[in-house]
């Protein structure tokens, strides 16, 4: 990266803008296993990392992937892996773990239809509900919807930043048209890109306590073979990383692994609108939904209806504010998805009847168009 | 004793995580015992030791010690072990995994770390059962023997662990037992030294399950059965088959020189650093196909 070449526009897809953006991004290890629609993701890093020192692995499966990931982030080096639909449902073990043990990683979904094999080229969003309750086990996690190319690789570059700060996984939910969609774009300069990394304990080895509470929620974390010498585990553990049965031990770890996350929405959360200045009806739309959605919002405003558009794009936490700040002026919503409604209730839950809801919900394997999202609207007001 | 007991302070989270959770005659503090000591003639640092685990009784084997520990999921502790080896090669990486662990759940991630060579040493405890989940069968569960699953004399046939590993391409394969515990010792030395992966098959027990469904007796009488059983490599080449009928071999089974995947991976890095398009000359790329083995 870097230099007048990479500043230049260039037609690109969103899988390649988050390959890229993984590099810019600090990303040094892949570890993936091919499947549509993601798999470009993987053909890039597996040119592009080895020149960078990098290091790409096709691994046997997507569990060994999540696992190998996990593993070098362990190590100290940003790791990343990228699948679809069946992958994602296989790392779902995976997650938890890097929930539990609080190792940062981030796992691109591009979603396709389901269930099961489903629809393996076509679009769909029917992983949202997946991404954020597929794991076992009650734990949050930050997830991120790209609608663009651009996006694509700002969001990677987010991803990362969200979860060496956090210590979390963090799920970046592009789905087929986002990631197979070809956009001239001109990506940032790497120099411009605010990086995070992981922040490692400055107490000597003797002192450090892997898993102590801080006032900012998450505890330094040290890679192994540095001289801090501690115990990763999946079982519910101390402060120090041992298993642990014990009540008192058990509620302040649970208690602070979601008080780092839900204690920082305001770090975490972003969305965008879209002429909600004096709209009474507001669409709620995420990836490629929200491009026919803003175009839906135009050809409204042009019939005289007063439509907004809030884009999600940190999906979970679910923008409750969003939501909140929209209910000043709307008393209609609409939810269009490429899912059967599964942010639709997100939005139920926060509205609990101070408006009405309405959907969009079609898992057709193709996008929504805007007049399918328009239709709802002209009814409802008609 | 005196020695024993420093290496003990030295090596083990005395202050913190004992009592252990294995039950009386159990082999994994063998295993423990042989695996600290072979690191200690090594000189390995324990900065510079990373103990992998999966799930299962010798799961819970890295906690104890005081190295950099990782206990896994069940199953996947060589991918998490790949991870960190390719992150940071310089580490001495050490994998310890159940016959479940390492050969159902995680079959397929054996067969390909073998294949790709990852330098790793991986210790397979092998007590023919599934102990801490209470007796069931695994795939190294003998053909009609009892297991808490297998009632009415357990149906399917073993793996054999070390002609598994050979065949996927391990660099090194070696067996030992609980009972040969010297022998145990140089097999773990052997298996860290070996660049390239490297796997120990260890023939323990589990009396509180196996040995109790199928009347093989306590601990010791276990113990003795090995002893009976178990033949040195050296010996077993003078011998003959039938003589050598219902034994096992123990010792060094397989070592080859092989480059391992990190190796491999640094010649892709260097061509990709240099920018250069990957050309192969036509007369290379067909002893590339002879190269490749299909028996």
């Amino acid at each position: 990266m870097g230099g007048e070449e990479e500043r230049r526009p260039k037609l690109i897809q969103g899988n390649e803008a988050c390959a890229e953006g993984a590099i810019a991004a600090g990303c040094r290890f892949y570890a993936g296993y091919p499947i549509t629609p993601s798999s470009e993701i993987a053909e890039v890093l597996s040119y592009r990392l080895p020149a960078v020192g990098g290091t790409f692995i096709q691994m046997e499966d997507e569990i060994a992937s999540l696992g190998a990931v996990i593993g070098a982030s362990l190590a100290g080096v940003k790791a990343m892996t990228a699948t679809s639909g069946p992958g994602f449902s296989l790392m779902q073990e995976h997650i938890g773990f890097a929930c539990m043990a609080e190792v940062p990683c981030v796992i691109v979904n591009v979603m396709r239809g389901g269930p099961s094999t489903g629809l393996p080229t076509s679009p769909s969003q029917g992983d949202v509900q997946q991404a954020r309750w597929g794991t076992h086990g009650d734990h949050p996690i930050i997830a991120l919807t790209p609608w663009s190319v651009r996006e694509c690789f700002e969001l990677t570059v987010r991803a990362f930043n969200l979860s060496e700060k956090y210590r979390t996984p963090v799920i970046l939910l592009m789905d087929e048209v986002v990631g197979h969609m070809r956009e001239n774009v001109v990506l940032p300069d790497p120099s411009s890109l605010e990086i995070f990394d992981r922040v490692k304990p400055s107490v000597p080895p003797e002192w450090y306590i892997p898993y102590e509470d801080t006032s900012f929620g998450v505890p330094p974390m040290a890679p192994f073979g540095e001289g801090y010498r501690y115990h990763v585990t999946g079982l519910t553990h101390d402060v120090r990383g041992f298993p642990t049965l014990r009540e008192d031990e058990i509620e302040p770890f649970m208690a602070r692994l979601f008080r780092k996350i839900w204690s920082h929405l305001d770090d975490i959360q972003t969305w965008d609108t879209f002429q909600m200045e004096d709209a009474d009806i507001c669409i709620v739309a995420y990836g490629s939904v929200a491009r026919a959605a803003k175009r839906a919002v135009l050809e409204a405003r042009e019939k005289g209806k007063k439509v907004g558009l809030v884009r999600l794009i940190t999906i979970w936490p679910f923008c409750r504010r969003a939501i909140e700040e929209a209910l000043k002026g709307c008393k209609v919503f609409l939810v269009p998805e490429m899912n059967m409604g599964q942010i639709s209730r997100e939005v139920k839950r926060v509205v609990r009847g101070r408006g009405e809801v309405l959907t969009v919900s079609k898992a057709l394997g193709r996008l929504l168009t805007p007049n399918e999202i328009l239709e709802p609207i002209l009814e409802e007001s008609r | 004793m005196n020695e024993e007991r420093r290496l003990i302070y030295h090596y083990l989270r005395h202050d913190k995580k004992f009592p252990h959770v294995w039950c009386p005659g159990c082999g994994n503090g063998i295993v423990l015992g042989s695996l600290i000591r072979t690191v200690h003639a090594l000189g390995l640092s324990k900065d510079e030791v990373v103990l992998v685990s999966g799930i299962g009784c010798a799961g819970r084997l890295p906690v104890y010690v005081d190295f950099n520990t990782l206990h896994t999921t069940h199953g996947r502790a060589l991918t998490f072990a790949t991870g960190i080896k390719l992150a940071k090669p310089h580490l001495k990486v050490i994998v310890i995994m159940g016959d479940g662990d390492a050969t159902a759940i995680g079959g397929n991630h054996l067969i390909h770390a073998a294949r790709r060579n990852v330098d790793l040493t991986a210790i397979i405890v092998n007590n023919n059962i599934y102990g801490m989940t209470g007796g069931q069968s695994s795939p190294t569960t003998p053909h009609g023997l009892r297991a808490s699953t297998s009632p009415y004399g357990h149906a399917e046939h073993a793996f054999d662990i070390a002609r598994l590993v050979e065949a996927a391409g391990a660099s090194l394969v070696a067996r030992g037992t609980i009972y040969h515990v010297n022998l145990l010792d140089k097999l773990f030395q052997r298996a860290m030294e070996k660049v390239g992966f490297a796997v120990v098959e260890v023939i323990s027990h589990c009396p509180t399950h196996f040995g109790k469904l199928n009347f093989l007796g306590d601990a010791v009488e276990s113990m003795r059965w090995m002893a009976e059983h178990a033949v040195a490599v050296e010996r077993a080449k003078k011998m003959r088959p039938e003589e050598l009928q219902g034994k096992f071999r123990i010792g060094v089974l397989v070592d080859r020189d092989m480059p391992d995947y990190q190796s491999e991976y640094e010649k892709v890095r260097k061509r990709a650093m240099e920018g250069v398009p990957y050309r192969i000359d036509p007369q290379e790329i067909s002893k590339m196909l002879e190269s490749h083995q299909i028996y």
